[in-house]
């Protein structure tokens, strides 16, 4: 029950956090139209966030609702992976983030469709229309900033050198993952690498960008060994209901 | 036809509530108007969206979280209408961006207090968008048709601003004390800069009366600031909250609330740049906009490289 | 002015549903015409209004001139018997 509990607030997590970073970019965006644009899909993965939320208390079992698992959790039980939570930098590296993720959320919701839980699967099925537009929205942006001016060019390479070490954690299952994957809930994980790299590599041609041949990888947040930056946002995130407990907003 | 008789006719279309578009000929003073107007209209909603944006990842539940941040790309997506709608009249977007940005262009001066608590949320959208809305439906007849048909897309999405807001503060003055006070502390410091946005009253407003002819305007600010007092003062009630105004009445008479003394001193300071937060927007809009700029510009590289290898394949096919 | 070149504007065109014409709802800046039709996308149908868009730079539409509307509309004016009405029949004729 608990691996289920933990693989549901792992995806509800990452929606989050990617949701939170992308606030930061309402008002700030380099023009209207993409202002707009992002906040769109800030909006998707939150609503993703709040249907796993949602699934997470059923599953759960102790009568809470959505909020508390989104405000009343501490740090090492956040399970969100560690690129999700890296800062946004400039728009290449919050564009990158996006399409490591995107790339790799594309192939999860893909097989989750055919989960042999049929709650995930149906909360999939509404995700991977949206996930299949930011995969488009983003690999484009990544093409566009490879393959426009020199500057550009070198901020978008930069970006992905210096996210690449954080994606290696798509791939290693976590022991819930495991167990999930053994019932038929959730993908093989470790299966989903080619296709992710065959993609990425398309991509990354596309936009005459140089993959990344790194081969150390950091990891620990699908456990909750986090970077630094998590628990600051948590703290902003969570301000308001830890300030004034059981009140209704 | 000479520049009078032209005048003329366009004076007559007009006062017949004929509408002006993009290519008809219309005197220059009503064009510089509508630039000016539009312009800044769409100015206050961009910068209208930071003091909102500051609160986006303290929401205080996902629910709220959500709506907030839809809200704010609405204004967004309205400022980007009223940027096009200035389009029609010949000015490029980015030059009244720039406008903005040197601090020549005017925005709405509210936006220049700052967000200090989460009830600011609730008191943004039901006062200020309020505020906003009664301004803004009589645009929706507007005599320029670009700028009404934006007013009623604008219009219609502004819908749940409000009611977001004012659910926010029903929310907290059905809380715990802590909370009611955050919502009456809110409703003290939001209340007078609301009232100012109407903008200076009649006798001292300098450009009310070109607009009221043309019918750019079709009330008056007065006015407007009577109707939002009329009815602002029972949506309080409802909430429990206290209009910080000693001198607030009613008028049995005339049927209106009569509010007291606005510190015009102030309105006038924070127009002319001492707002509290007036530097702070302004840098935080030139920040945005110079750290896209070579994001905008890729853009056009890729595009055009594209359009050059598109044609440089059809001449070898 | 900045030395930047401006992203080109875009005119929005949406079919609400099926059925119905492609009607001009607003207009964009976007780089090329893919990522117009995305910006039309996040802008313009946020609140399902759309089941399809066009959309056309904008220095590719020609539009009349208001200046000689007198030539290109009014001879239309005295054209009645282009319209049903013109024609008397008797009322025994319902349908017609």
């Amino acid at each position: 029950m608990n691996s289920k509990k933990n693989y549901i607030l792992h995806l509800a997590d990452n929606g989050l956090i990617l949701a939170q970073r992308l606030g930061e970019w309402c008002g700030h965006g380099p023009v209207l139209e993409q202002d707009i644009a992002l906040t769109n899909i800030a909006l998707d993965v939150l609503g993703q966030a709040r249907y796993f939320y949602q699934y997470a208390a059923e599953v759960d079992g102790q009568g809470k609702e959505e909020d508390f698992y989104a405000y009343f959790r501490d740090e090492r039980e956040f399970k969100n992976f560690l690129l999700i939570e890296q800062p946004n930098g400039d728009w290449a590296h919050t564009i990158m983030r996006q399409f490591f993720y995107d790339n790799f959320m594309q192939l999860v919701y893909t097989s989750l469709l055919s989960s042999s839980d049929k709650q995930i699967a149906a909360i999939a099925s509404k995700a991977i229309k949206e996930v299949n537009y930011h995969l488009k929205f983003s690999s484009e942006w990544v093409i566009r900033m490879g393959d426009g001016t020199d500057e550009s060019h070198k901020r978008i390479q930069d970006a992905a050198n210096n996210l690449w070490e954080y994606t290696g954690e798509f791939f290693v299952p976590t022991t819930y993952e495991t167990e999930m994957a053994s019932k038929g809930i959730a993908p093989n994980i470790a299966s989903l690498k080619n296709d992710w790299h065959t993609r990425g590599n398309e991509i990354f041609s596309e936009a005459t960008l140089q993959v990344p041949q790194a081969t150390w990888f950091q990891s620990g947040g699908k456990t909750g060994t986090h970077t630094e930056y998590l628990g600051i946002m948590l703290t902003d995130l969570q301000y308001l209901q830890r300030a004034y407990p059981g009140n209704s907003w | 036809m000479t520049t009078i008789d032209l005048e003329e006719q366009f004076m007559k279309r007009v006062a017949a509530d004929e509408k002006v578009e993009p290519k008809d000929w219309m005197p220059e003073k009503y064009r510089k108007t509508l630039i000016r107007q539009i312009a800044q209209h769409a100015h206050s909603e961009v910068v209208g969206m930071l003091p909102e944006a500051n609160y986006i990842s303290r929401a205080p539940s996902l629910r709220r979280k959500a709506a907030l941040l839809a809200k704010i790309q609405d204004e967004g997506g309205h400022g980007l209408y009223l940027y096009c709608a200035a389009e029609t009249l010949g000015v490029e977007r980015d030059t009244l961006i720039e406008e903005l940005h040197s601090g020549k262009a005017k925005y709405s001066s509210i936006f220049n207090y700052p967000t200090l608590s989460w009830a600011d949320m609730g008191a943004i959208g039901w006062l200020v968008d309020g505020a906003a809305i009664l301004n803004q439906v009589p645009l929706c007849k507007c005599s320029y048709g670009p700028y009404a048909r934006a007013m009623v897309r604008v219009c219609k999405e502004e819908s749940f601003h409000q009611r977001q807001g004012y659910e926010i503060l029903l929310t907290l003055c059905n809380g715990s004390a802590d909370q009611k006070q955050m919502a009456q502390d809110s409703l003290n410091r939001w209340w007078w800069p609301s009232l100012m946005m109407f903008g200076p009253s009649d006798a001292d407003s300098t450009n009310s009366e070109y607009s009221m002819k043309t019918k750019i305007k079709r009330f008056s600010n007065d006015e407007l600031r009577q109707k939002f007092v009329d009815a602002t003062k029972p949506q309080a009630d409802i909430l429990g909250l206290t209009i910080p105004d000693p001198d607030l009445k009613f008028n049995e008479q005339t049927r209106h609330w009569e509010y007291g003394e606005i510190d015009w001193e102030e309105f006038h300071n924070v127009v002319q740049g001492n707002g509290v937060c007036n530097k702070i927007r302004l840098r935080e809009r030139n920040e945005a906009w110079d750290n896209g700029k070579w994001v905008r510009e890729a853009a056009t590289a890729y595009a055009e490289k594209r359009e050059q290898r598109k044609n440089e394949s059809k001449q070898v096919a | 002015m900045s030395n930047t070149k401006n992203w080109p504007l875009w005119e929005v065109f949406i079919r609400s549903k099926n059925g119905l014409n492609h009607k001009h709802v607003g207009s964009l800046h976007a780089s090329d015409s893919e990522m117009a039709l995305e910006n039309a996308r996040d802008v313009y149908t946020r609140r399902q209004e759309g089941i399809s868009i066009w959309v056309v730079e904008s220095k590719n539409i020609s539009a009349s001139d208001p200046k000689i509307n007198d030539e290109m509309f009014d001879p239309a004016a005295d054209k009645v018997y282009r319209h049903p009405t013109f024609y008397n029949l008797p009322d025994e004729l319902k349908h017609m």
